[in-house]
């Protein structure tokens, strides 16, 4: 079936043209095109906009904003937006990262949506016409969101952003699992806050509440974080795919995530 | 349905061409345009076949819908050879066996350009980082990979 696109100026008027039935958003098209060229005959029409704000990046002070237009590639290679390189680059090879944009990984199921999972981390606020919502929120109605992400806002983390992606082919293959951790820690050095956010670990990018709870308190350290791996996996439903199957995934989370709180 | 008009330079010459919406570029080049060096080999972003530069940037064609190229430039592998006389990468490829069937090869062209354009003396990890979208089949990549040195350093000989 023909796909047709329409392209306008404003949100506005692109939120008003996505109201039809059988159109989609069109970002980067990584996921969206290739949908097409395998026979996904649901979406016979695509929109997308022009407006510029989309491809903004504003930083200032701690505080970032990220248009949802804007590509991993162009997020690797901000020089204010060093912290989240890792997981920009983490996303796909050279080619994809030029196309697939932050608004089109916010909705990429399992095992893609590597850099919502730092997102996630980050607590970031993701923004439509209708306003503002907390990630976690957002990802657990995505499918039922019908209007254009705008853009994503979050405060840079003081102490960084961790960010760990395994996969099986290097240096570009699909996740077996990725890992994004905000931890924050006291002067004696036991943490004080920690947001971990998991990859792969259930259909979207979801938090390991459990292990973020055990961590508190605790020293980073072989012994203090053993309590925080213990439970890595609560609350997890992995997928089973060609990359590695959901019994797999849970075995060998506790391990990288040991990995990535210990590094 | 109407067809639309798009309009780019490929290969420095301008290109109009009036296409179904929706269709991909390297529909376009290949049974549009006749420009058949980006190949269609999987049509879903893992091969790395049909990569194209556009603007200076990396690009899958098989992804990327014709209509939002226009004014756009783009180059492909045909378009490297000047008067008759191989690219440098090209060149390399050819000496160093790093075409055999040649399915891969546009793309590996198009992504290894794309590399020395920002890069001109890159280390063997930023040539495999470089080349890490694209599949060969063939050459067990330590060929291909030869070959961009190979040509990365005859770069610099000649700008010297
Ligand atoms: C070969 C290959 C390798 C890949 N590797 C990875 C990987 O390693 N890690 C990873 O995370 N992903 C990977 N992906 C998946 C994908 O490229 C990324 O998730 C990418 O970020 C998707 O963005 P896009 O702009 O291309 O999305 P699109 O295909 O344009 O859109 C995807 C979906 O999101 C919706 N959408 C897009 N933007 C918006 C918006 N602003 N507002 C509302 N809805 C929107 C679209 O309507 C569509 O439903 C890979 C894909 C391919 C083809
Ligand atoms: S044909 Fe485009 S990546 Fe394979
Ligand atoms: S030369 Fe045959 S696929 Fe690379």
């Amino acid at each position: 079936m023909a796909l047709a696109l329409q392209t306008f100026s404003t949100v506005k008027d692109a939120n008003a043209a996505l109201k039809a039935a059988g159109t989609r958003y069109l970002g980067g098209g990584t996921l969206v095109v290739r949908g097409a060229n395998e026979g996904d005959v649901s979406v016979s029409s695509l929109i997308r906009s022009t407006e510029p704000a989309l491809s903004a990046i504003t930083v200032s002070g701690d505080n970032v904003r990220i248009g949802a237009s804007l590509t991993m590639a162009a997020i690797a290679g901000h020089p204010n937006l060093v912290a989240l390189a890792r997981a920009a680059r983490a996303v796909g090879g050279p080619a994809i990262r030029n196309m697939a944009t932050v608004g089109g990984n916010l909705f990429a199921p399992a095992p893609y949506g590597d850099f919502t999972v730092a997102l996630l981390a980050l607590d970031a606020i993701v923004s439509t016409e209708g306003g503002e919502k907390p990630i976690e929120t957002f990802l657990a109605k995505r499918q039922s969101n019908h209007a254009i992400v705008t853009e994503v806002g979050f405060t840079l983390p003081a102490e960084g952003l961790r960010f760990l992606k395994v996969s099986r082919v290097k240096p570009k293959g699909v996740s077996v699992l990725s890992i994004a951790a905000v931890l924050e820690q006291a002067p004696d050095g036991t943490v004080s806050s920690a947001h971990i956010a998991l990859g792969c670990m259930a259909d979207r990018p979801m938090r390991a509440k459990a292990a973020e709870e055990a961590l508190l308190g605790r020293k980073l350290t072989s012994d203090g974080i053993a309590p925080a791996l213990a439970v890595a996996s609560d609350g997890t439903s992995p997928v089973t795919d060609p990359i590695a199957s959901a019994w797999y995934r849970n075995e060998v989370l506790p391990v990288h995530l040991g990995r990535l709180l210990l590094a | 349905m109407a067809k639309i008009p798009v309009q780019f330079t490929l290969n420095g010459a301008e290109k109009a061409e009036f296409i179904d919406s929706g269709t991909t570029l390297l529909h376009a080049l290949r049974d549009k345009i006749g420009d058949t060096s980006p190949k269609g080999g999987c049509h879903q972003g893992t091969c790395g076949a049909c990569s194209v530069i556009i603007d200076g940037e990396l690009r899958l064609s098989c992804l990327t819908l014709a209509e939002t190229c226009n004014g756009a430039a783009i180059t492909t592998t045909s378009g490297l050879s000047q008067g008759g006389v191989l690219h440098p990468l090209q060149r390399a490829f050819l000496d160093a066996f790093a075409t055999q069937c040649g399915f891969c090869t546009p793309g590996m062209i198009m992504a290894a350009k794309v590399l020395l354009d920002h890069t001109p003396d890159p280390s063997r990890d930023e040539v495999v980082e470089a080349l890490s979208g694209n599949i060969c089949r063939c050459t067990g990549y330590e060929p291909i990979i030869q070959a961009v040195l190979t040509a990365a350093r005859s770069n610099s000989q000649n700008a010297a």
